[in-house]
């Protein structure tokens, strides 16, 4: 009685997925001609010579009309093939709905205004350059973030990864440096091939990672206090390599440019003047998110990891090798904290046993901003992807808006709070 | 002051999917001790949480001293007279027994700073009043649990309540300071306060009871002065109840043949389990008996594994078998459901697929590289068999209702293809229906050959499941009946023989 009831009351009040994905497409299309005329009629304007007032200050914004368009055409299309003939699943348009879709995907409108704020207040901000650039910060940010994202996800965490950063960088870095340099730190060493030095530094940062697990896997330690001594031992050990002669802690530099360009290069610089080509730290982060994906989606590695933080005990029960599954947690955690520091390393062309302060925390904040819950067991990549962006965005954006670094902590903390505030809001009942 | 001092009327309390208390009345007089029974599970705990304020209940009214409250929280509850002793005690350890006493309510020097020494003092003067030989001082985690227990006891008192409910307060306590305790409650009854007594042991209630209510699968049977009862009435009442049509009709034939023999098998723990011996056959259920504290999942999480063996042989189709750990059991063909869904079961923020597939994940992978068209379509069909009712297979497992969740984790256990399956109170905190559903799942898997250790405090289930009963009682092997042996008045008195 009751269940007809709903259902007249749907077929009246409600859309199917079917119409949605249809709906959503042809919004989509609208937008993407809508970019596509104003890049036309632009660059007729720009043709005829006076760039200027609107047509000047709308900047590259008719591409991201453009890109939007295409963005929403294909979240239509997906959602209208997957529904297609189908006229039974029905979208909810109750505005209770609505509000858990806001609080489910509220940290992503709060990108969303925070990119206008910005975007209004500085024109200049709205340019493919910008975005490539953001891209580009983010990246290093990313591969940690992935890295300490498995820790967190076993309701756990990682204090060691702002020294495993540094440690790789000072180690890959110290190998490669230029012949010629005069402040070499093996003055003797001959000129090794690149992936050397960045294998051995990533090996270094694994043992220390092992040192981590089995810590936290043998005695049961809290993984807060494993890392943190873990943490204080690396930079202990990387200090004293750093300070080895004749290096005695100076700044490394002279880096090779065939180390240099892992981090430096641009693809495409010809092709693509106006965002001066694609930094290579793109693809690099890109290769690592899917890779990490891959891991936590389609492993049985990845099941376990969400099994041990989604409950400890029926881990056990269910006859997972707990001991085995966090040991292999910190070692390809350490792995991802080592490349981020190679690429520091690379991107920076110089390293110090100061590189990498700071990223452990920023990894845990983009994360739990990106809805990995520190209670274990629940976290997807493309979270951390955003929760990486996000942070990113607010860094670069606020600077170019001019806010003084000091108002960008506060800002930063306000948003880590607020973010974790919506996201716990999601799971509390009643 | 009116006739009672406690009057609980038509107490009802629904949990997803389960009733838990039905219409249940309680009253009590002023000055006397009122005997709360029942089996596990009749209610009895959710009855005194709902008393207590930490549970509210959905239907019935509390009437205290004549004035109907609604007790929202524990903090109520107490300013409202009424203290509770809990049956699992959870001292703060590192912090001395006098703070653990007045914690929330530490006497302080200009509302400032704590008042150790008259906190001291305060504590010395009750464990004088109640003739307790305990230092205030000392940390909480240095007494033994029978010291706990009567410190607890103490905090009772201390809130000076008129009414003091004690949730199995003799558990851990030995005969001389059970003695003490009653004395303690005959002072307490003498100064006009009133106790609830809750415990399964029938001579302490004849003893020290004025009345006693019964309940059982969350009804009120009766309320009866305890001078008209006896051991045996009292059973009978907390037992007796219509059988007909709870359970599917058997329709399969046990084998003599023996699957796993155990042999005086002792427990590292001192505390827990000694010399348990028995056979296992294939295709029977063997059903476990015992009160709480008969140390019944003790038992089978170290044949699984779990724990620790001091003493004793495991052999299973005669080969020798001693599990280190989950995964011999595994290897062994052995699969466990466990007693508590939520704390060792299902994984709640994950999907039913993952919850599925969990236990046999290298079945659906290469080289550590998951196959999830398999996971998801075997997962399907085996919650399918089993008749799991979810909307899809990416529904997180804690949306769904007891009765479902079980029912995916027995498709888990089923997916490692087990010789022997233990299930651990299989229906708790599961509807009729759904349990139905469960023991009809239970009886074709021992018609397909498989051995079933089940262990469960329900009467009915276990008398209406097994085909032999094994009875344990605090950590002994009691004895083990044939189906035609085994009714509820001779499993309660096995239950109950080493107590």
């Amino acid at each position: 009685m009751i269940e007809s009831e709903g259902l007249s009351m749907s077929e009246s009040k409600q859309l199917t997925c079917e119409k949605f994905g249809k709906m959503m497409s042809i919004i989509g299309a609208a937008i993407a001609v809508l970019g596509v005329i104003l890049i036309v009629v632009k660059n007729s304007v720009k043709a005829s010579g006076n760039l200027t007032g609107v047509w000047k200050e709308m900047y590259d914004l008719p591409w991201f009309i453009f890109l939007l368009g295409l963005g929403i055409i294909i979240f239509g299309a997906l959602k209208w093939k997957r529904y297609l003939g189908d006229t039974t699943s029905m979208m909810d348009t109750s505005p209770k709905a609505a509000k858990a879709f806001l609080l489910n995907n509220g940290i992503i409108l709060a990108l969303v205004v925070m990119v206008i704020v910005i975007a209004v207040k500085e024109h200049r901000f709205i340019q493919g350059r910008v975005l490539v650039d953001i891209l580009a910060q983010a990246s290093p940010r990313m591969i940690i973030a992935l890295g300490i994202c498995f820790t967190l996800l076993i309701a756990g965490t990682d204090l060691s990864a702002c020294r495993m950063v540094g440690l790789a960088a000072v180690i890959s870095a110290s190998m490669l440096q230029n012949p010629e340099y005069p402040n070499r730190f093996f003055p003797n060493l001959p000129q090794l091939p690149v992936f050397i030095p960045i294998v051995i530094a990533i090996i270094v940062c694994m043992l220390f990672g092992l040192l981590n697990g089995f810590l936290v896997a043998k005695f049961d330690m809290h993984p807060f206090i494993a890392t943190l001594a873990v943490q204080v031992i690396i930079y202990g050990a990387c200090s004293l390599y750093f300070d080895l002669p004749p290096n005695n802690s100076q700044p490394i530099g002279g880096i090779r440019k065939s180390f240099s360009q892992i981090g430096q290069y641009r693809f495409w610089q010809d092709a693509l003047p106006a965002i001066n080509g694609i930094p290579i730290l793109i693809p690099i982060a890109i290769i690592f998110v899917v890779a990490i994906w891959f891991v936590l989606n389609k492993t049985v590695f990845g099941k376990n990891v969400y099994a041990i933080g989604g409950n400890r005990e029926a881990a056990v029960v269910s006859g997972i090798n707990v001991f085995k599954t966090i040991l292999c947690i910190f070692i390809l955690a350490s792995a991802l904290y080592g490349v981020g520091g190679v690429l520091e390393a690379a991107r920076t062309a110089g390293a110090t046993n100061n590189y990498g302060v700071g990223y452990e925390l920023d990894a845990i904040a983009a994360c739990v901003v990106g809805g990995v819950s520190l209670n274990g067991g629940v976290g997807k990549v493309s979270g951390i992807i955003i929760g990486v962006l996000i942070f990113t965005i607010i860094q670069y954006g606020l600077q170019f808006i001019g806010v003084s670094a000091m108002w960008q902590q506060v800002i930063k903390g306000i948003i880590i709070a607020i973010a974790v505030a919506l996201d716990l809001s999601k799971y509390r009942r009643k | 002051m009116g006739e009672y001092v406690l009057e609980m009327n038509h107490i009802s309390k629904f949990f997803p999917g389960v009733k838990a208390l039905d219409g249940v009345t309680l009253k009590v007089r002023p000055g006397s001790v009122h005997a709360l029974m029942g089996e596990n599970g009749a209610g009895k705990s959710t009855l005194m949480k709902c008393l207590f304020g930490i549970y509210h209940e959905d239907e019935g009214e509390i009437i205290l001293d004549g004035k109907k409250q609604s007790i929202d929280s524990s903090k109520m509850a107490l300013d409202l007279g009424v203290s509770m002793i809990h049956q699992e005690l959870h001292p703060i350890s590192f912090r001395p027994v006098m703070e653990n006493i007045w914690l929330g309510r530490f006497p302080m020097i200009a509302g400032i700073a704590v008042d150790h020494k008259k906190m001291y003092q305060m504590t010395k003067d009750l464990f004088k009043k109640i003739d307790l030989d305990i230092n205030p001082a000392v940390l909480a985690g240095t007494l033994s649990a029978s010291q706990l227990q009567l410190v607890e006891i103490a905090k009772a008192v201390s809130y000076d309540s008129k009414i003091i409910i004690m949730d199995e307060p003799t558990s851990s306590l030995t005969d001389n300071e059970v003695e003490h305790l009653f004395k303690i409650i005959a002072q307490l009854k003498s100064e006009g306060r009133s106790i609830i007594y809750i415990s399964h042991k029938m001579e302490e209630i004849l003893k020290i009871s004025d009345e006693v209510t019964i309940m059982r699968d969350g009804t009120y049977v009766g309320t009866w002065s305890a001078s008209e009862l006896t051991t045996d009435l009292i059973i009978n009442r907390m037992v007796g109840r219509d059988m007909t049509n709870r359970f599917p009709p058997k329709t399969y034939e046990t084998s003599t043949e023996t699957i796993m023999e155990v042999r005086n098998l002792t427990a590292t723990d001192p505390r827990s389990f000694k010399d348990v011996t028995f056979d296992l056959h294939k295709g029977e259920i063997l059903g476990l008996g015992g009160l709480v504290g008969a140390q019944r999942t003790e038992l089978v999480e170290a044949i699984f594994g779990l724990r620790g063996i001091a003493s004793g042989t495991i052999t299973i189709h005669g080969k020798p078998y001693h599990a280190k750990n989950v995964a011999d059991a595994k290897n062994n063909k052995i699969g466990l459901l466990t007693e508590e869904r939520r704390a060792t079961g299902i994984f709640g923020v994950l999907s039913i697929t993952d919850n599925t597939i969990i236990a046999s994940e290298k079945k659906f992978s290469s080289g550590g590289i998951l196959d999830n068209k398999k996971r998801r379509n075997i997962a399907a069909e085996e919650n399918k068999k089993l008749n799991t009712k979810t909307p899809t297979m990416e529904t997180l497992i804690q949306n769904l209702s007891g009765g479902n969740q079980q029912k995916v984790l027995f498709a888990r256990w089923l997916l490692t293809t087990p010789d022997i399956l233990i299930l651990d109170e299989p229906t708790r905190g599961i509807d009729v229906g759904a349990k139905y559903e469960i023991y009809t799942i239970m009886q074709s898997l021992a018609a397909e050959g498989k051995a079933i250790i089940m262990i469960s405090s329900e009467m009915p289930e276990l008398l209406g499941m097994s085909d032999r009963v094994m009875v344990m009682s605090d950590g002994h092997l009691a004895g083990i009946l044939d189906k035609e042996q085994a009714d509820q008045v001779e499993v309660m008195r096995l239950a109950t023989a080493y107590l």
